[in-house]
């Protein structure tokens, strides 16, 4: 997928991308007012410090004189504090602005998220959307606080110097403008080629972890293909080629450092030459052009950080791009303004206006192909659920069993045609609606680090302890519990990692009969589990279909004779439906699938 | 398990050693250049110094007399014009120097110091190759990529960066100071008292605050952690509707996380804040110390302007000193843990190992396990060279065990009984040898992030097009291979294409069919392919690998019974060997499974009935 690699562009400054922040920034404007007052105090009080420097020289040294030195280091005095309580001040405004920022665009980004369909999560890799809320936000918002505050120091306090040098001496200071363009144009120039390669460094360096990786998950196959010394000396090659590049870039470094340094001392030889000769000639102080050399050597750094920073700060437009054009991203199921109105969003459900809902569920000619394209999957497809039935959907893997529950669970919507829920087409009524009567179990089913009363929890956030353990009793999940140090206070781990398949299974059942859905679905695991715990999860299955409307991914064979209604899937069509018996003995694909599950299943029985 | 690790100071100093060879001159070349270019530096206080004092003032000019001869001082006090130009021309000749000296430190570090880095990676990546599968078995790749890629960043850092810079303020600080000394004494004084508290207070601080940060960076890993968890379970948090539940739990994290660095920035910005403060009143100190000694006759306004230019030479290096020498503790750490690595045992020939036989397989009272508990269980049994041997056993019954243990990913350890070849215990052979003898399939292969073609030929680099294509063809996936945009050249992986399960075992099996081994493993190497691509397989197999040896795990029986013998396999042990003919004339689990799965179709119409009653 190569839309989800992380380049970076090259692209030019576009005004429409950032104007995209100013939403983020508006909240924040007295912070901004307050970062750039101080900011620019702290230029000015770094431009007034050579000014002290001359005072000194002038009206001391030159007079051969210490009376008023006293408040002459008080005023200095209280100009270092002012100095020292600015920066105090920007820190403070800039890592304001920096986590206000960030946490803002994390959250808008998250909220986005959260609204966002499947159709969506289907194609982007969970990778891509944690590096836009975990780093681009920090990287704009870190650019935009520090970044842009460095950059206009820069300007205040070069500014500052000119004007405090064309004061002192209009030609003096012309002299040294002179210098500035130059200044310019060498780090323009090297600028981008430094740029380039650290790119090349940065990418290379990825390349290496990703070696490392590969090397390491790949050990077991080098070593039964002897490739250790093949894929070490390719490793070589690799850093050998880092090694190059770093010594490039440390090249470019090498020589565009002192040439700036270079020409900043030219400046202070022209200072010096220039200014001596007005010293000689009585129109100059040796105070005022020591302060101009302070400056003449002061001014070029600054400058020279700006272009740096200034590239760099360009960079993130690629970071903002991204970020706003996932919070641009439309989601494909979405309610409309009237149902929203009367049944509340996600975020602000109107409860009080629900309908209680019962589980009649009926496809009435329903068309329906995936968003990202391709062939229909379902053509005018119709289908009478009533209220309790249990529908187990058959196939092999990768046929497409999934389908159909989508559709039920408005995870997609059909393209044509119509899904009633208790006789009414199921997008009168609110997402969050629906989905609060769906009790879902998946395969590989997902808890959160948490506890295992948490996790259960999660099926209903009031329910009390005693709510908790009834449900958990109720599908046997409390043997799990019994079995963990903490018991129910036990920590699951990240993504519940801690526990078995089957343990979380249990536990993700459990959190299933607390929701107490009307609308139940099991997508069934297909991992080997002790017999034990298999036992007690047939007998939850059985306890979680009771009166209710399930869809059931099957896979056990046990599981799909008892459903009252059995769709077998072939290459993403449903191709035969009916009970079990009467599909046995039909002997079509049904019976072939049957039939090779048995065997493996009693094989698998057998070898155990 | 591997916290506790650590290298004594002795072993970590010859760790840096050892991978500086090769590159130790370009750290002292860079060496001798930061020396050059430091006193190229202090030279220019001195021209302006003179320049002040003795061109535009009227001092007598306190220089070495044989500079004073070369400059011709006597004529040269008549002409103030050209000594101004001469000294602006010292300053700009100073700067050139300086130019060059910077240019090849520069140039120099950088190559000493990538080269140093390389060494580390090169000799990590190459050990972590050798190592042995038990060790990558009880490490999580996720840390050994950590202390490979991080914690070698940071040793790079500490003796690249951080001890150059501590060598080169502490060179600069000797340097300065004894100019300083020369000029006033008093004012040295006065600014050296500074040092230690600007040097001090920062590093106080920043070991200080290290506990801050590092619950900042806790805070963050919650916040990572739960937007991970959001994002990787989105069906559940839908089937739920706890969409608001999740964005409440985020945003009491998200506003966690920001709060701590709101609160730690309060305590840097102090920090930063006095820094710049105490060295702010160092010089305002030095400055009005600087006019009274320059009033009181005991400096000249040229010294007096040299002076403070070395004061302020000197205040930012000692500044970042302090930090950097408090930065510098967490080397230690890294070195501990990439030392963890290094220190791990290589999978090495026995002195005297011989070279790698064929012939007939034995395996002899042959007991393994793992972590105390025993997997495979005194099995004996010999595989005849040239025969096709087939394993079967359910999940857990210690078959891909022994595969292990004939590739010696693991070794039976002395006492447990042996497995020989030809006779010779295999462990006393040259591991490389046996590998290369022994062509093995895994269940879920593994393909490298290369072209389809170059995984294919890794273990004939120079093979051609054609001879890769008929591997694949008999692995039966040259035509898939084909399909394909790029064909052989299409990548494999997460920057290529993603192959399914039956592709990659295909493509696995062709790049074992390259290695022309005598002996070739199959461990389940067919279950993610349909039953009939499998029996297309085994057939062009059949007819090329005539002579092989060829071992067959599966629990398909009909991957199974074509093999000359049979090895049943139940928790461990032995159950039964024999060929297909005798296993089916006695009762046993393979009669067992083999009735059930040749006559499924009768068989499960009766049994659902049977069930289907009892409902």
């Amino acid at each position: 997928m190569p839309a989800f690699d992380e380049q970076e562009y090259d692209q030019s400054f576009d005004w429409k991308i950032w104007k995209k922040l100013i939403p983020f920034l508006r909240r924040y404007k007295r912070a901004f007012a307050g970062l750039l007052l101080f900011n620019a105090l702290c230029g000015a009080i770094d431009v007034a410090l050579p000014l002290f420097q001359r005072y000194a020289i002038a009206n001391f040294i030159e007079k051969n004189t210490v009376a008023g030195l006293i408040p002459y280091a008080g005023v200095y005095l209280a100009v270092i504090v002012l100095q020292a309580v600015s920066v105090t001040m920007f820190c403070r405004y800039s890592m304001d602005i920096d986590m206000n920022m960030g946490r803002d665009m994390r959250a808008a980004l998250f909220h986005h998220l959260q609204t966002l369909s499947f159709s969506y999560y289907n194609v982007t890799p969970v990778g891509y959307l944690l590096t836009r809320v975990a780093s681009d936000t920090q990287r704009i918002s870190g650019m935009i606080a520090w970044n842009f505050t460095d950059i206009l120091w820069a300007l205040f306090y070069v500014l500052g110097a000119f004007v405090a040098m064309f004061f002192l001496n209009w030609r003096l200071a012309l002299i040294l403008m002179i210098i500035v363009p130059v200044m310019a144009a060498l780090t323009g120039y090297f600028q981008n080629k430094i740029l380039h390669w650290n790119r090349k460094i940065r990418k290379l360096n990825s390349r290496i972890t990703g070696a490392f990786n590969e090397g390491i998950t790949g050990a077991k196959t080098t070593k039964t293909l002897v490739l250790e010394e093949q894929s070490s000396e390719k490793f070589r090659e690799l850093t050998a080629e880092m090694r190059e590049s770093g010594i490039r870039a440390a090249r470019l470094n090498a020589v565009y450092i002192p040439m700036v340094l270079f020409v900043s001392t030219v400046a202070v030889a022209l200072v010096l030459l220039r200014g001596g000769y007005l010293v000689m000639e009585q129109a100059l102080e040796v105070a005022t052009l020591s302060a101009f050399v302070t400056y003449a050597l002061g001014i070029f750094e600054p400058i020279q950080m700006t272009a740096a920073n200034i590239a760099e700060f360009i960079s993130i437009q690629a970071n903002i791009e991204r970020v706003t054009g996932l919070l641009e991203k439309e989601p494909d199921v979405r309610d409309t303004p009237a149902v929203i109105e009367k049944y509340g969003d996600a975020f602000a459900p109107k409860r009080e206006n629900w309908e209680p809902l019962q589980g009649e569920i009926e496809f009435c000619d329903v068309t329906f192909r995936y968003p990202d394209g391709g062939d229909n999957v379902l053509e005018h497809f119709s289908l009478h659920i009533p209220q309790g039935t249990t529908v187990a959907i058959v196939g092999e893997t990768g046929a497409g069993k999934s389908t159909l529950v989508n559709l039920a669970c408005r995870f997609f919507e059909p393209t044509e045609g119509q899904i009633l829920i208790d006789g009414r087409d199921y997008r009168e009524r609110s997402q969050l609606w629906l989905h609060s009567n769906i009790g879902y179990v998946l395969q590989n089913p997902h808890l959160f680090s948490g506890t295992v009363r948490e996790n259960i929890r999660y099926g209903k956030l009031d329910a009390t302890d005693e709510q908790i353990e009834a449900a958990a009793r109720a599908v046997s999940a409390d043997t799990v519990v019994s079995k963990l140090e903490k018991g129910w206070d036990s920590d699951v781990g990240e993504g519940g990692d801690r526990l078995s398949t089957g343990e979380k299974q249990l536990i993700s059942f459990a959190r299933a009969v607390l929701a107490d859905p009307r609308i139940f679905v099991l997508d069934e695991a297909t991992s080997s589990i002790d017999t034990q715990t298999e036992q007690l999860i047939q007998q939850a299955i059985d306890h979680l279909l009771e009166n209710r409307t399930s869809f059931l991914i099957a896979h056990r064979l046990s599981t799909i004779r008892k459903a009252d209604l059995i769709l077998v899937v072939r290459d993403g069509k449903i191709v035969e439906q009916g009970r079990h018996e009467e599909l046995l003995r039909r002997r079509g694909y049904y019976h072939e699938l049957y039939s090779k599950q048995f065997a493996e299943e009693r094989a698998a029985q057998i070898l155990k | 398990m591997n916290t506790e690790f650590k290298l004594s100071p002795k072993e970590k100093t010859g760790m840096i050693l050892r991978y500086l060879r090769g590159v130790k001159r370009h750290f002292a070349l860079g060496l001798l250049f930061i020396i050059l270019s430091m006193a190229l530096n202090a030279l220019t206080p001195q021209i302006v110094r003179v320049t002040v004092d003795s061109v535009l003032g009227s001092e007598a000019p306190t220089l070495p007399a044989r500079v004073l001869a070369l400059l011709q001082w006597d004529s040269l006090r008549q002409q103030p014009l050209r000594a101004l130009w001469i000294a602006a021309t010292a300053v700009l000749a100073v700067a050139v120097l300086r130019g060059v000296c910077s240019y090849g430190q520069r140039v120099r570090l950088s190559k000493g110091s990538e080269g140093f880095v390389k060494n580390i990676r090169d000799d990590l990546y190459r050990h972590i190759q050798h190592l042995t599968f038990a060790w990558h078995k009880n490490n999580p790749t996720g840390d050994i990529i950590q202390r490979s890629t991080s914690d070698v960043d940071v040793i790079r850092n500490f003796v690249c960066n951080q001890l150059v810079e501590v060598v080169r303020t502490t060179l600069l600080l000797i340097l300065y100071v004894w100019i300083m000394l020369r000029m006033n004494l008093r004012l040295t004084l006065a600014a050296l008292a500074f040092i230690p508290v600007v040097g001090v207070s920062s590093g106080v601080f920043y070991g200080k605050i290290s506990g801050r940060f590092q619950k900042a960076d806790e805070a963050e890993g919650e916040l990572t952690t739960c937007a991970q968890e959001n994002l990787t379970g989105v069906r559940v948090v839908r089937a739920f509707g706890r969409e608001a539940y999740e964005e409440e739990k985020f945003r009491e994290k998200n506003d966690r996380f920001s709060a701590l660095w709101i609160k730690l920035g309060k305590v840097l910005s102090v920090y930063w804040a006095s820094g710049t403060f105490l060295t702010a009143l160092q010089v305002m100190v030095i400055l009005c110390m600087g006019v009274s000694e320059a009033v009181n006759g005991r400096l000249t306004l040229g010294g007096f302007l040299a002076f403070l230019s070395y004061n302020e030479g000197l205040t930012w290096p000692v500044r970042a000193l302090g930090r950097v020498l408090s930065e510098m503790s967490k080397a230690g750490v890294s070195l501990d843990r990439v030392g963890y690595i290094l220190k791990a045992e290589e999978e090495q020939d026995a002195p005297g190992a011989l070279p790698a036989r064929t012939g007939d397989i034995v395996f002899d009272h042959v007991t393994f396990g793992y972590e105390g508990q025993e997997v495979v269980k005194d099995v004996s049994f010999t595989i005849h060279e040239g025969e096709t041997f087939a394993i079967l056993g359910g999940t857990g019954s210690g078959k891909s065990t022994l595969v292990h243990l004939l590739d010696r990913l693991y070794d039976v350890p002395e006492g447990s009984g042996t497995i020989t070849i030809g006779g010779v215990d295999i462990r006393r052979m040259r591991r490389g040898e046996l590998r290369r003898q022994i062509g093995l399939v895994l269940q879920e292969p593994f393909l490298f992030s290369q072209t389809v073609g170059e995984n294919i030929r890794a273990t004939r680099p120079g093979a051609s097009e054609e001879v890769v294509r008929r591997a694949a063809s008999i692995a039966c996936v040259d035509d898939a291979i084909s399909s394909f945009a790029d064909g052989y050249e299409t990548l494999v992986g997460e920057r290529g294409v993603t192959l399914s399960g039956g592709q990659k075992q295909r493509v696995a099996i062709a790049r074992m069919l390259m290695q022309q081994a005598p002996i070739m493993v199959f461990d389940d190497s067919l279950s993610a392919v349909d039953a009939e691509t499998d029996a297309r397989i085994r057939a062009a197999l059949r007819d090329q690998l005539k002579d092989a040896t060829v071992i067959l795990i599966s629990h398909r029986l009909t991957t199974l019974m074509q093999a000359d013998r049979i090895l049943v396999l139940d928790e461990g042990r032995v159950a039964d060997l024999g060929t297909h003919a005798e296993l089916i004339s006695r009762p046993g689990i393979y009669k067992e499974i083999y009735d059930i799965q040749m006559s499924a179709d009768d068989r499960a119409l009766i049994l659902e009935s049977e069930e289907g009653g009892q409902r």
